[in-house]
């Protein structure tokens, strides 16, 4: 029985991405304009937050450190519950009307994330032989010179930490569905539909979206290594 | 500090990047001109696809968007409660009419019904088969220690499933007695490899007929009927909720047009719900 939905579940995969069927493609565009949208504003917010803690001596340093990789375990229907308190009516945000909203969702992923590339990033960065920051400071160079040297040392470390932010976004389903609701063609992303096709029994459909899934996850990290060899050959 | 200035450089540099991504996002969606109402309801009820049928009937004829939220009926009415929906469509009559005296719902009314039926393995080692007693049938798979499959998970079914207990006279617990706190279409998964009897609602059963190999053994008694009700969430209590909207919506649904729809839904050839507005 299980060899049969797994190979039903190809067969439907092939046929569902051969028809571009409109369901499906909703779900992905979801899917990918959430998490990439979130993976943005996370990295945005945590990789500055990775250089402070890396480059910078400071009180309070080790324990954000801790606090960052312990947040690595946060599970992510207790981030959906968290954001769930500040947007819900009479939460702090609640008059913007978020819940429910793709917004929602691409605000309960951000909480997901930045713990992700601000704590991967700083590993990064901190891993970094301190030898690129100090000649070029020993050169003279300007501080923003200095900072781009180590960012570049680094940018192997740092595109990693994006790429497992985005990773862990597009294949996440607790946060898109308590904040998301999973509604047709607004906030159904591929996760949230695997979940509700799987609570229909429609066990081969969901096992094709989650190929689609990983194709989708495929094609980004591909374009990632692409882009990293591109940049090495520059 | 140069090393600071250079950060705060960088900061603002990305900052501005992304408020230029997120402006670009937002100036990029459409403007909608129909009335969009949040609907909370039950998985069953999603599962079944009668809203699929219903939604775009609604839109043709008033030009509402529904969109829909499945959740089970527990969190359908807290989302109702806390004005996280603007309506509900919930079976849980017990719970609905707390839902209502409570003041965060007005304007309830029935909508449809079905049934639920008790499955089991075809052997049924507890011999239950045949009879038309739901309450009796579990006094039997009780007295027998046969495993027996529980939602557990404050769900509608599993009020259901609690309150024909009650009206046993039984306590459920023990090994046999297997909460699982999952929904329906996993709880009949997990019946059909267990060999163990489960209650469901009637459509997740077809949905779920030739996937498992448990036949029913206990239909038709009146307390297995399963009465859905909308209620709109009170505009008093909640003042953003679109009321015109939802009112127009359940005029829709318990009339005619929609009731009609209703009775005239089936899959694999056997109907879902019965329509009950009157």
């Amino acid at each position: 029985m299980n060899e049969s939905i797994l190979i039903d579940g190809l067969r439907r995969a092939l046929t569902l991405i051969v028809r571009g069927d409109a369901r499906v493609l909703e779900a992905v565009a979801v899917s990918v304009w959430t998490a990439g949208t979130a993976t943005v504003i996370a990295s945005a917010l945590g990789l500055p937050l990775a250089f402070l803690v890396a480059l910078r001596r400071f009180r309070g340093r080790e324990l954000i450190i801790t606090m960052l990789n312990t947040l690595l375990a946060l599970p992510t229907v207790v981030v959906g519950l968290f954001v769930y308190s500040l947007i819900r009516r009479g939460g702090v945000f609640g008059p913007f009307d978020l819940l429910f909203t793709p917004w929602a969702m691409i605000a309960g992923q951000v909480v997901l994330a930045l713990p992700i590339t601000a704590a991967l990033g700083q590993t990064a960065l901190s891993s970094l032989d301190s030898a690129a920051g100090e000649t070029a400071l020993a050169l003279g160079a300007s501080p923003a010179r200095i900072l781009t040297t180590i960012a570049w040392e680094a940018r192997y470390g740092l595109l990693a930490a994006v790429a497992a932010a985005g990773g862990r976004l597009i294949g996440e389903v607790g946060v898109s569905m308590i904040l998301g609701g999973n509604i047709a063609r607004h906030t159904r992303n591929l996760t949230t539909a695997i979940a509700l096709e799987t609570s229909k029994g429609e066990f081969a459909l969901a096992i094709a979206l989650g190929m689609i899934l990983m194709v989708l996850a495929l094609g980004i990290n591909f374009l990632l290594r692409r882009l990293q060899g591109r940049r090495e050959a520059a | 500090m140069a090393i600071k200035s250079a950060l705060a450089w960088v900061c603002a540099g990305v900052i501005s990047i992304t408020a230029a991504v997120l402006a670009g996002c937002g100036g990029g969606e459409a403007k909608k001109e129909v009335v969009s109402i949040k609907l909370a309801t039950t998985t069953s009820t999603d599962n079944s696809g009668l809203l699929d049928v219903l939604k775009p009937a609604l839109m043709k004829a008033h030009g509402i968007e529904l969109q829909i939220i499945p959740v089970g009926t527990g969190k359908a009415i807290k989302h109702g409660e806390n004005g996280d929906v603007d309506v509900i469509l919930v079976h849980a009559r017990a719970a609905e009419d707390k839902f209502v005296a409570d003041g965060f719902g007005v304007n309830r009314r029935d909508v449809m019904h079905n049934d639920f039926v008790i499955l089991g393995p075809k052997e049924d080692p507890a011999g239950v088969g045949g009879g038309k007693d739901a309450s009796a049938a579990l006094t039997k798979i009780a007295g027998a220690k046969k495993d027996f499959v529980s939602r557990g998970d404050d769900s509608g079914t599993h009020k259901k499933e609690k309150s024909l207990w009650k009206a046993a006279g039984i306590e459920p617990s023990g090994s046999w007695y297997l909460a699982a706190g999952q929904g329906m279409g996993a709880c009949l998964t997990m019946a059909n490899e267990k060999r163990a009897y489960v209650m469901s609602d009637r459509g997740t059963y077809l949905a779920y007929r030739d996937k498992i190999d448990l036949p029913v053994l206990v239909e038709g008694d009146p307390k297995l009927f399963n009465p859905y009700g909308v209620i709109a969430v009170n505009p008093e209590k909640h003042p953003h909720v679109k009321y015109d909207a939802v009112k127009t919506f359940i005029e829709w649904l318990t009339g005619k047009e929609a009731q009609a729809l209703i009775a005239g839904y089936k899959r694999n050839g056997e109907q879902l719900f019965y329509p009950d507005a009157r």
